[in-house]
């Protein structure tokens, strides 16, 4: 027991904190605990999580990642943009063009990062206006409605109607959601190549040392971030049913702290798939609570922010530390 | 003790040079080792032995090699991965571990490494790496992160890891820096075995009484050039740190008495819980007390408690003659006490700053100005006085203290510690990896200082340092100071029985 509290210090007083603001919420606000609301926080969630796992990656391997979520805009315009011109386009090739598309800029940032030796902050703030920049200029800004058909379909992977005629429903985000955090998990904890990821992340002459290919393991991690961007394009083109280039930009400070707050290191080296999921639904759940008890909107990003630097300040306080004071002095 | 023919090399080098920038680390170096060999390879430090290692496993590209040649076959571009797939394993010097993972993950990390995707099977992972340990005669929590063992045991899991896979070769890059007695002993057993069962065993260690005891030959090279090759067998310490420092340096008894000397220091019935108990010492002005005992036996807890960074349980301290119970390692350094800790890496000092910074760090309050900000000049006069007052060797004053040798970084340390002019100086395993001729060094000007009538406690697990450098020898065991010697009417064999028995 004691093992597993030191391994996932984080994790469980996450898990901890959230099981009680979650009862604490059931509590209070009435409509919290029903499943059409649980299956909306879900669906609201899904983009965020197909990010933060992507992002952990980078983490772990010791980067860090400013760019994603405009990547994931720049994704989901050229998709348009290829896909109306080949005639539309199925989900197959949707996923591969988005998928590719999300690789291709992510290795962009790795050739940056390792090719000219810039350190990964820098080179991902300069690709984050880059992007951004050519984004605006060539859509000048505007939406795009004219979609393929299957892309906006609504595709539900579940569905249930209660006593009051409440549909409660799962968007094929969520599907798509849990397999990103699946192959995540299995990449990171069940590969050699995950393992060689938190190594490089963790000392990098190390690992060179060890005969690491720290360029391919450079590559590995943001191309996975660049593929889980676009993997999360497509299934918010999927939600919002259209394309607006300016959209998604600013989410990725939110995602990044949802992140860290999981446990992954910034320095690389430590993280977890489930210390990241908890994190984002940490910050999802409180949003979610503050908007039912009907708390000014204007209040969450400051309330979000508070809850977030508490939590992170006092992450560094181990939980094994305190257990192992208790025992010698007992 | 070779099962192997003399004829038969696990490595051969040959004129191998390799030069950073301006700094030429090797210089047409050969070098030879025989299968089943325990081969010693010694020098000063920054002398080129580590990056010979790093040749020979790919880690740098020689500039210029005739010839490196692994078990009879030439190899052209040598990988971290080819030399390990030859059978080729490093014990690195700074450990090249990675702290956030667990022991298990550490000691079977070489076989994760690679391209092709394999799955990591936790469990094999762990069982394999726990018999390594039970090789070794360890038990250690293998679950257990690795920034949260102490530097003995991140090195017990760096041995492990170089034996986890059957090379044929391992290079032990000064593997016994921080290991206590009794697995240093076992170590060095494991080497004996490994080169009985054929594995050539290149050993570095700046320890030379344990050089001559394990290795065959030795190697010795000065400045990144090669002395020669010499059997161990007749061959001295004096006579080896000749060969590798160029002069003889020699070691005489030089305890003195001082009964006429005011006590800076005095402890009563001090005791820790766990740590030590009814410790009672004297030291007086311009003496240098010797304390000795096993790593282990509560000696650097005890320099922790007169430092203040943790609070002793009963007893009491006096410093020139009144009541000193400090809490904190400020109010220490405040009233005169200055501590060269043991674990220079990460303690004593900020390996990416520079030189001069580091060398003015405690003393930064007085080099303010009256506006409140550092005087540059001052700071700049200060280092330079350090820097001549010691014999530091350096580039200039801006470099980053890691670009210096070990021995040179440490009296670096000691500059920072001098520098607040203390009246009590406590060194605790001051010469872990420095080298002969760095040690002789430090201690000349550890002796200046005693002579100045600054008082010195010297902690070290090293019989000779002791003998030949403190005016009495405390030796303490199991938390408790045992007995008293003078080194004018003991031996270093006596010396030593009486410790490790
Ligand atoms: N990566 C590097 N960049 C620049 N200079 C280096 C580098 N590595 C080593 N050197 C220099 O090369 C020389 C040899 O260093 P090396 O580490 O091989 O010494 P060493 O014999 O192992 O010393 P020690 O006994 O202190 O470990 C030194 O002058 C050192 O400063
Ligand atoms: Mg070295």
């Amino acid at each position: 027991m004691r093992n597993i509290l030191r391994s996932y210090t984080i994790e469980t007083r996450l898990a901890v904190v959230l099981a009680l603001i979650c009862i604490a919420l059931s509590v209070t606000a009435p409509q919290f605990a029903t499943l059409p609301n649980l299956s909306s926080l879900m669906n609201q969630s899904a983009v965020n999580l197909i990010w933060a796992v992507g992002l952990l990656v980078v983490l772990i391997a010791g980067g860090i990642d400013i760019s994603f979520a405009v990547a994931s805009s720049v994704v989901q315009y050229l998709a348009a943009k290829l896909l109306m011109s080949v005639g539309g386009g199925n989900w197959v090739l949707g996923f591969l063009f988005c998928g590719s598309l999300g690789i291709l800029l992510g290795l962009l940032n790795a050739w940056l990062i390792h090719g000219f030796r810039i350190i990964s902050i820098v080179v991902t703030i300069a690709t984050f206006n880059a992007f951004f920049g050519l984004l605006m200029f060539f859509s000048g800004g505007r939406n795009i409605y004219n979609l393929p058909d299957w892309w906006t379909a609504r595709i539900f992977i579940f569905e249930h109607q209660n006593d009051q005629g409440v549909w409660s429903e799962l968007n094929l985000s969520v599907g798509v959601m849990v397999v990103c955090v699946i192959a995540t998990w299995v990449l990171i904890r069940r590969t050699n190549i995950g393992r060689q990821l938190y190594a490089f992340g963790d000392n990098p002459e190390g690992a060179r040392r060890a005969g690491v290919n720290i360029a391919v393991m450079q590559g590995v991690a943001f191309g996975w971030m660049g593929l889980m961007a676009g993997i999360a394009g497509l299934m918010q083109v999927n939600i919002f049913q259209e394309v607006v280039p300016n959209a998604l930009y600013g989410r990725e400070l939110d995602v990044l702290a949802a992140v860290v707050l999981g446990g992954a290191r910034l320095g690389g080296g430590k993280g977890t798939i489930l210390g990241c999921v908890l994190g984002v639904m940490f910050v999802a759940v409180t949003q979610n609570g503050l908007n039912l008890l009907g708390v000014s909107p204007f209040a969450f990003q400051m309330i979000i922010g508070a809850v977030i630097l508490v939590a992170i300040s006092t992450s560094n306080m181990d939980l094994s530390q305190i257990m192992r004071r208790k025992e010698a002095r007992s | 003790m070779t099962t192997a023919p003399a004829d038969q090399f696990a490595l051969r080098l040959h004129k191998v040079s390799k030069a950073f920038g301006g700094v030429q680390a090797l210089n047409q170096v050969d070098f030879e080792v025989r299968a089943g060999e325990v081969h010693c390879l010694a020098g000063e430090n920054g002398c080129g032995k580590s990056t010979l290692i790093k040749v020979v496993t790919g880690v740098h590209q020689p500039e210029k090699a005739e010839l490196i040649e692994l078990f009879g076959e030439a190899v052209g571009q040598i990988s971290p991965v080819l030399a390990r797939q030859l059978g080729v394993s490093v014990i690195w010097q700074d450990l090249a571990l990675f702290p956030h993972m667990t022991v298990a993950e550490n000691i079977a990390f070489d076989d994760m490494v690679g391209l092709r995707p394999r799955s990591v099977k936790y469990r094999e992972m762990i069982t394999r790496s726990g018999d390594v340990l039970a090789r070794l005669g360890v038990q250690m929590d293998l679950s257990a992160p690795l920034n949260d063992l102490p530097i003995a045991q991140r090195q017990v899991v760096a041995i492990a890891r170089a034996l986890m896979n059957d090379a044929k070769l391992i290079f032990m890059d000064e593997p016994t820096a921080s290991l206590t007695q009794s697995e240093t002993d076992r170590l060095l057993d494991i080497v004996r075995k490994l080169s009985a069962d054929g594995v050539a065993i290149v050993f570095v260690s700046h320890r030379l009484a344990e050089v001559l005891d394990i290795a065959e030959r030795v190697t010795v090279v000065r400045d990144g050039n090669l002395v020669g090759v010499y059997p161990t067998e007749g061959m001295t310490q004096a006579r080896l740190g000749e060969l590798m420092t160029g002069h003889l340096i020699e070691n005489a008894v030089v305890a003195r008495d001082l009964p006429d000397a005011p006590v800076v220091f005095e402890a009563e019935g001090l005791a820790r819980h766990g740590e030590f108990s009814d410790v009672s010492l004297k030291i007086r002005a311009g003496e240098v007390l010797g304390l000795t005992g096993l790593i282990g036996a509560g000696r650097t807890e005890l320099a922790h408690v007169m430092m203040g960074m943790r609070s002793a349980d009963s007893g009491h301290m006096l410093l020139n003659g009144a009541a000193y119970a400090p809490s904190h390692i400020r109010s220490a350094i405040k009233q005169g006490m200055a501590y060269v800790s043991e674990d220079r890496l990460s303690l004593g000092l900020l390996q990416k700053q520079s030189i001069a910074d580091n060398t003015v760090i405690s003393v930064l309050h007085k080099l303010t100005t009256a506006t409140g900000l550092i005087s540059y000049t001052r700071k700049a006069d200060l280092v330079r006085h350090w820097i001549r007052e010691l014999g530091v060797k350096i580039g200039a004053p801006e470099d980053a203290i890691s670009t210096l040798s070990g021995g040179n970084q440490q009296k670096v340390v000691l500059a920072k510690w001098l520098a607040t002019e203390p009246k009590l100086l406590i060194l605790d395993s001051p010469t872990v990896g420095v080298d002969v001729g760095a040690r002789a060094g430090i201690f000349r000007i550890v002796r200046a200082l005693a002579d100045e009538g600054l008082a010195i406690l010297l902690i070290s697990d090293e019989v000779t340092e002791v003998m030949f450098h403190s005016d009495r020898i405390l030796h303490m065991a199991d938390g408790r100071i045992v007995q008293e010697y003078d080194p004018r009417t003991i031996t270093v064999p006596q010396l030593e029985e009486r410790i490790y028995a």
